[in-house]
């Protein structure tokens, strides 16, 4: 058993921090959110070019540097520190995830795209009904002689408005809510019968409604096999709990130094308010549930690549960990602010924002409560 | 002891309800539901149909105006207010400084602006809060100089800075606790003044809070003068009217009837969402959390009966109201919650400055979800702001268990 990180991982931490460091202080990422893109796409070739971290965790046989799950996790808890919005999530873990374990023939190149900052990838499996069900699919992909066609409404498909290109989920057979008959495609989104309506989100991303109307794709378009994608799609969904807990494990140090930062310096009654025990008590409570999540991040992420049940257990049991403690350490953030910790000006609301928005991204405390006991409990004859 | 309710509050409650059917401004529909942020007209609009009916103001004693209702109509009125969606009543004229200026100040003072704060005329913002004095409010600094006007009156030259003011941007007058002795000890050199928002020297800045709304502000006063006779009660005893007023402010936080509304929404938003083919109100994890605060609640709601009815009894607001605002307080960020989870992945669009609709084709969502994240990052100012929740329990800790 080892806990510790490699010198390559240390080595990529040290890279995502210095860079964030000296480029993503809270008011170039204020300027960002404000500006009409919403995003910074030199800094995506910077990622690409100068840091090399969207190769990070693909095979060096696509040219990336070998990693995986862990580099994920180091990179994603770095851009929680600061609030990065670049979508490494969508581009990196959940389409390059999609994109590996396929197999799919042209995986190969769209990772060579997607390492060389080419491609961008969001991951439009939302639909405006059925929540966090992955199965409940109104989107359809009908076989159209070797290609096929999609129809359908994709909704908060979150980086919409900067992908090149869209990992879409749909219904090739069965009914609603069937665990068969799913099948993931990737599709351009300059694909004819694509169109979008984009948005800001309140944790300072972009997002987009996508509708599909006779969207026609090539059969290169299928991403793992047809009719049986459901096993991928929670595969590479755990794969994004897990980095999404990894992300909120750097916005929870971040709200949780901010707060004891705030509380040494801030006098009230002519004391610092770090003196009120009630305070102290609340603070190390955060402490605690901040500790808690990193221990629960990392054994999600270091069993992303056990059996399906083992994996979904393990992200699950780590969505509930981290769901509970954002919204705690979030809410304690802001009271022990006060009336500071309501304002827009300061990066505290902001880190609240997000660990909200986590929260409930893939479903919440209660989602994957039900999950787990579904995967634990012994069930009644 | 008993829950009845008498013939006549049964017809009284026929009556009210039936008037805010017929006068709730049309305009005005909906928006409280859906946690819109509201225009000051809007606020006016319906504050004048009240002001009109006699009916704005309904803790004030008759002879200034209000209506005379015993505590179990004022009771039953703010639930049919909560009942209709009606938007809130400011509290700063009607709860906070009407009752200090009727309790503490003088018949020119009352005369001269008890009628234009029920009729809506003055709106008053509260100028307590600075930057270094917020939950230690005594030590507040912004300073008032007694000084001789070119036109030989008598004048408090007031400079400072008030912070978290609530709407000031709207406001005609604010009302303000000030130092005139600086050497007395903290509580004993604080008068309460009120100046008129248009003097020269005075400064609105707004602060943006966390769901993108413009509620509160800072309010500089540079050379500010004020005439004499607007200070109320007696130089250097404000903190006697502060803290009255705050014993005020509190009674009407917890906010029950508004709480039950929130309640009755997220049931029927959780009725039209539905997971894995079936409603989310039937999800028995979320079906538990509605339960467990719809039971809290009806303890609040219990506990500020008996508060009311020991009121009636002679007793004005005391330490009680302390545990009403914090049980209150905590409800309504509890419905703020669960209404955000019940919004499910449409509780990330975010709606400020981008139009919603004529975009048939691309709904964002439904019309409960809009402003569901906003309106959660709202909430959570209720522990914080009327003396946080930590002061509250400080305040039961020593005044009603005696720690
Ligand atoms: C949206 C909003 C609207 C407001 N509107 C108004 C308004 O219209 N007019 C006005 O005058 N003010 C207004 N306020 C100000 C409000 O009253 C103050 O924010 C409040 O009193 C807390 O003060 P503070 O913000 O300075 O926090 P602080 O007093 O600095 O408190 C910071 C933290 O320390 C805790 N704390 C402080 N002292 C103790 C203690 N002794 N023991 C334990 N914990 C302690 C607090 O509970 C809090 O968690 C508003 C505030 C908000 C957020």
């Amino acid at each position: 058993m080892d806990f510790n990180f490699s010198e390559e991982q240390s080595m990529l931490r040290d890279t995502v921090a210095s860079f964030l460091r000296d480029r993503y202080d809270f008011d170039t990422r204020r300027a960002i959110t404000r500006s009409e893109a919403g995003w910074r796409p030199d800094y995506w070739k910077a990622f690409a070019e100068e840091l090399g971290i969207l190769a990070a965790p693909f095979a060096e046989e696509h040219g990336g540097l070998g990693g995986g799950p862990i580099e994920n996790m180091i990179v994603m808890e770095e851009f929680g520190k600061h609030l990065v919005v670049e979508p490494y999530l969508g581009t990196v873990v959940i389409g390059g995830g999609f994109l590996k374990h396929s197999g799919a023939p042209i995986a190969g190149e769209v990772i060579g795209r997607i390492i060389g900052g080419e491609a961008v990838l969001a991951f439009a499996y939302a639909e405006p009904t059925g929540r966090y069900n992955l199965a409940d699919l109104s989107t359809t992909a009908k076989k159209d002689g070797e290609g096929w066609v999609v129809n359908g409404h994709k909704a908060v498909v979150v980086g919409g408005p900067w992908a090149t290109h869209l990992i879409v989920t749909a219904r090739t057979s069965g009914g609603q809510r069937d665990r068969q008959g799913v099948s993931v495609f990737l599709v351009e989104k300059n694909t004819p019968g694509v169109t979008t309506r984009d948005y800001p989100t309140v944790d300072g991303a972009r997002a987009s409604e996508v509708a599909f109307e006779n969207v026609r794709v090539g059969p290169e378009a299928l991403l793992g096999p047809a009719d049986q994608g459901l096993p991928l799609v929670e595969q590479v969904v755990d794969e994004a709990i897990a980095a999404l807990c990894a992300e909120a494990v750097g916005c929870m140090r971040k709200l949780h130094e901010g707060t004891l930062d705030y509380a040494r310096q801030r006098k009230q009654f002519g004391v610092p308010i770090a003196t009120f025990q009630v305070l102290q008590h609340r603070m190390v409570d955060m402490f605690m549930n901040l500790e808690q999540s990193v221990s629960m991040t990392y054994m999600a992420t270091l069993k992303l690549d056990e059996p399906a049940e083992e994996r979904a257990k393990a992200a699950s049991a780590a969505k509930v960990q981290i769901g509970k403690a954002a919204r705690f350490v979030g809410q304690s953030a802001i009271q022990i602010h006060g009336g500071m910790g309501m304002t827009d000006e300061l990066a505290i609301g902001h880190y609240f924002k997000r660990t909200t928005i986590i929260e409930q991204a893939f479903g919440g405390v209660d989602h994957h409560l039900r999950r787990y006991e579904m995967l634990t409990l012994p069930q009644a004859a | 002891m008993n829950l009845d309710f008498s013939p006549e509050d049964a017809a009284f409650r026929e009556e009210v309800r039936r008037f805010i059917a017929d006068n709730y401004p049309a305009s005005l529909r909906g928006k409280q539901d859906e946690g819109e942020e509201l225009a000051k007209e809007d606020y006016l609009s319906w504050h004048r149909v009240l002001a009109k009916k006699g009916w704005v103001a309904p803790a004030w004693p008759t002879e200034y105006g209000g209506p005379g209702w015993t505590s179990t109509q004022r009771y039953i009125w703010s639930e049919e207010l909560a009942r209709a969606d009606a938007i809130p009543i400011l509290p700063f004229g009607i709860n906070m400084v009407g009752p200090v200026i009727y309790t503490f100040g003088t018949p020119e003072q009352k005369q001269r602006f008890l009628p234009p704060t029920l009729s809506g005329d003055i709106w008053w913002c509260q100028g307590y809060s600075e930057p270094g004095a917020g939950s230690d409010l005594a030590s507040l600094k912004t300073k008032a100089e007694r000084i001789q006007g070119d036109d030989g009156k008598e004048y408090y030259l007031v400079n400072g800075q008030k912070t978290w003011t609530t709407l000031a941007q709207h406001a005609d007058w604010i009302f303000c606790l000030v130092r005139t002795n600086p050497t007395a000890k903290i509580q004993e050199g604080i008068s309460f003044l009120l100046i008129d928002m248009k003097s020269p020297g005075i400064t609105v800045r707004p602060i943006i809070t966390l769901g993108g709304e413009h509620e509160v502000n800072e309010v500089w006063l540079e050379n500010v003068k004020v005439p004499v006779e607007n200070r109320i009660f007696e130089e250097n005893k404000g903190w006697t009217c502060a803290k009255f007023l705050l014993a005020h402010e509190r009674s009407g936080i917890a906010g029950v009837a508004r709480s039950k509304r929130g309640i009755e929404r997220i049931k029927s938003i959780a009725t039209v969402e539905s997971e894995d083919g079936r409603p989310l109100i039937q999800d028995p994890f979320f079906a538990r959390k509605v339960a467990e605060l719809e039971i809290d609640l009806t303890a609040l709601e219990f506990t500020e009966l008996r508060v009311l009815a020991s009121e009636s009894a002679g007793r004005g607001p005391g330490p009680e109201s302390s545990l009403l605002k914090i049980k209150g307080t905590e409800i309504q960020q509890r419905i703020t919650e669960l209404v955000l989870e019940a919004a499910g992945h449409y509780g990330a669009p975010y709606f400020r400055g981008f139009p919603t609709d004529g975009h048939n084709m691309f709904p964002i969502g439904p019309d409960y979800a809009h402003r569901a994240a906003p309106t959660y990052f709202n909430g959570r100012k209720t522990s914080i702001y009327g003396g946080s929740n930590e002061i509250q329990r400080n305040i039961i800790a020593k005044m009603v268990l005696g720690l």
